[in-house]
């Protein structure tokens, strides 16, 4: 592909380096172009980036119970005549700081959505790759079982996956087990429409000349299909990726609401709107509304990027 | 026809089949239901008759064959929590679900279809940018986020609704209803449209496609140019032919509908299947989560069974290319 770029007569050269072959391409160009998206890509990345840098960001660490002061429970946010420093987004029951829970949570929230996704893709490409290449009974296998699990909506699997784990478990499981569970649970909740695409893919690719000629030469299967076949099947599983990360996030969101996510003591964007959400009827909406608008805000800056990647990489939209 | 019919419904059958093999398993080996029946300190020997009453050590398949006939007769188990059998539970809780189901299909249904009919018309007016400005938030907002929102505008603040259950029901035979009093009419508003916004977008959506895409054929040039009134053109004969796609959709949604009751149940604590579903995954109560599982089956399947069916008597294009061999 990146040849045939090259070969063609280019109205100016093409530049070599890595770097400046991304500034040249038609999908810099087409971000460029839009407003709406470079926002967004400006809010998806101020997101990671304060995830990662919550423990510089905020004022107080919110689950060392030494930093809690009673006395700075249920304080509003700062604009509000009772509002005090550093409170700035105002504080819950226990004192703790809203910003700082928020920036938290943002942290578990991401983590459990890109590892969720990091998995479910994984596996969907696995199993589309194998499906598509060797296709037969091993084809009709996990097809099959795609068709079944396409039938139920991703929450309830999730949730059942979540429901069953912890049984098999058993007891009370830690912070870092319980986060491990939803990021499994996700996983196995999305890879159907991963294997869907690179198995469309690949049955087109595994007739081409070049796979030909890797059988010829004698190539191992496993090596024909991962070093040959994969590269050329990674472009669509781009967007399903970032579109799916949009998901994750609110499938653990959703979990985590439900109370069977993340517990209070490590929580999630959903677990803070879970615990807010019991004290709307007091007046205290703050310790609701900034958890749920961060999660609305990063959610809808995640969808919009997708939905720009989704138009810049298909060549029929141009 | 027939034979299209007959490979659905076998392929429906292997369906709740593999359902039913992953709800045997999580009944069967995601904890030792003899555990759940006898205490910490019984002993060996009477932990292992318990086991034998229960028939849990015969063969595997065997053990899968009665818990198959035994579902099939509506026998699921008895919940670990509430200590009553499984499918009194979930009869009990049926007619809560299906209710707020379709109530928010009948809401999804009614604004969906008006507001894709104006935004397909007039597409370019200001209301019709608010419409897509919605179903942007629709789409993109999680659903328990809608839900807390209306609850804080429409119980805290206007004080007009009630924020959780299902107000007072009214029994007819077995099943309570809550559409015959006017504090459970009030109680279904918020949930219904929480529950049917996503629905409600996505018929939007659609029909605004379509519309567009209808009023630029043919026939409705013929019928402008047969001097037919702008509403009769656009009510009986474009509205008419978006309809098809809408009533799939529809079709199809049901059952997502009643899995995404869950999510509004949970946050109106509206007592429903969807709500004992939770509270079932939150205590490790596999008899009911294995249930649940086979129930909702058994709803999606038949719903694609129908909307398959149904396809074939209302499309004759698709009966003919069925017949013909592809």
């Amino acid at each position: 592909m990146a040849d045939a770029i090259q070969a063609a007569p280019a109205p100016h050269s093409t530049p070599t380096t890595w770097a400046g072959r991304f500034f040249d391409s038609d999908v810099w160009a087409s971000f460029k172009r839009s407003k709406l998206t470079m926002v967004a890509a400006f809010l998806t990345a101020l997101f990671m980036a304060s995830a990662i840098l919550a423990g510089l960001l905020s004022p107080q660490d919110p689950f060392d119970p030494a930093q809690l002061e009673l006395m700075n429970s249920r304080l509003p946010p700062i604009w509000d005549a009772e509002g005090q420093m550093p409170f700035v987004l105002g504080t819950d029951e226990q004192g703790r700081d809203i910003f700082s829970a928020i920036l938290y949570g943002l942290r578990i929230s991401l983590a459990v959505g890109i590892l969720g996704v990091a998995l479910s893709a994984t596996l969907g490409i696995t199993l589309g790759l194998v499906a598509g290449y060797l296709g037969g009974t091993v084809d009709a296998i996990i097809m099959r079982i795609a068709d079944v699990q396409l039938t139920f909506p991703a929450i309830l699997i999730a949730l059942l996956v979540d429901g069953v784990v912890k049984a098999v478990l058993g007891g009370q499981l830690d912070e870092v087990t319980t986060l491990s569970v939803l990021v499994f649970s996700i996983g196995l909740s999305f890879w159907v429409q991963y294997a869907r695409t690179v198995r469309g893919s690949v049955m087109v690719e595994k007739n081409k000349d070049y796979i030909a000629a890797a059988r010829l030469i004698g190539l191992p299967t496993p090596v024909i299909m991962f070093r040959h076949v994969l590269p050329n099947v990674l472009g669509p599983v781009l967007v399903i990726a970032t579109i799916n990360l949009a998901l994750a996030v609110i499938t653990e969101a959703t979990l985590s609401f439900l109370g069977t996510g993340m517990p209070e003591t490590m929580p999630s964007l959903g677990t803070l709107i879970r615990i807010g959400n019991n004290y709307l009827f007091s007046g205290e909406w703050w310790i609701v509304a900034f958890p749920g608008i961060a999660l609305a805000v990063l959610v809808l800056a995640i969808n919009l990027l997708g939905d720009w990647l989704r138009d810049a990489l298909n060549p029929k939209l141009r | 026809m027939f034979a299209f019919v007959i490979r659905r419904a076998l392929q429906a059958i292997g369906v709740l089949l593999a359902v039913g093999i992953i709800s045997f398993a999580m009944f069967r080996f995601a904890g030792d239901p003899v555990n759940q029946i006898v205490s910490l300190d019984t002993p060996a020997a009477e932990r292992e008759q318990v086991r034998r009453s229960l028939g849990l050590d015969d063969p595997v398949p065997v053990q899968f064959a009665r818990y198959l006939s035994r579902a099939v007769q509506g026998e699921f188990g008895v919940s670990y929590q509430f200590r009553q059998p499984v499918s009194d539970l979930l009869a009990e809780r049926m007619p809560a679900t299906l209710e707020l189901a379709f109530c928010a299909t009948l809401f999804a249904i009614g604004f969906g279809v008006l507001m894709g009919v104006y935004s397909g018309l007039k597409r370019d007016s200001f209301l019709a940018k608010v419409f897509q400005t919605i179903s942007l938030i629709g789409i993109s907002l999680p659903t328990f986020l809608i839900g807390i929102l209306l609850i804080y505008l429409f119980s805290v603040i206007l004080g007009w609704l009630p924020s959780f259950g299902r107000g007072d029901t009214v029994r007819l035979g077995w099943w309570s209803t809550g559409l015959l009093t006017t504090s459970g009419l009030k109680a279904l508003i918020m949930p219904s449209i929480t529950l049917g916004l996503f629905q409600m977008t996505l018929i939007m959506r659609i029909v605004r496609a379509e519309m567009l895409e209808v009023l630029r054929t043919d026939y409705i040039k013929f019928a402008r140019a047969r001097g037919l009134s702008t509403r009769a053109i656009h009510f009986g004969h474009a509205l008419k032919n978006t309809l098809v796609p809408v009533i799939t959709i529809v079709g199809l949604q049901f059952g997502s509908v009643i899995a995404f009751a869950i999510i509004t149940e949970t946050v109106f604590q509206w007592p429903g299947m969807g709500l004992l579903f939770v509270q079932a995954v939150q205590n490790v109560d596999i008899p009911i989560m294995a249930a649940y599982l086979m129930l909702v089956a058994l709803i999606f399947v038949l719903i694609n069974l129908a909307v398959d069916i149904l396809y074939t008597i209302v499309d004759p294009r698709l009966r003919t290319s069925i017949r013909q061999p592809a």
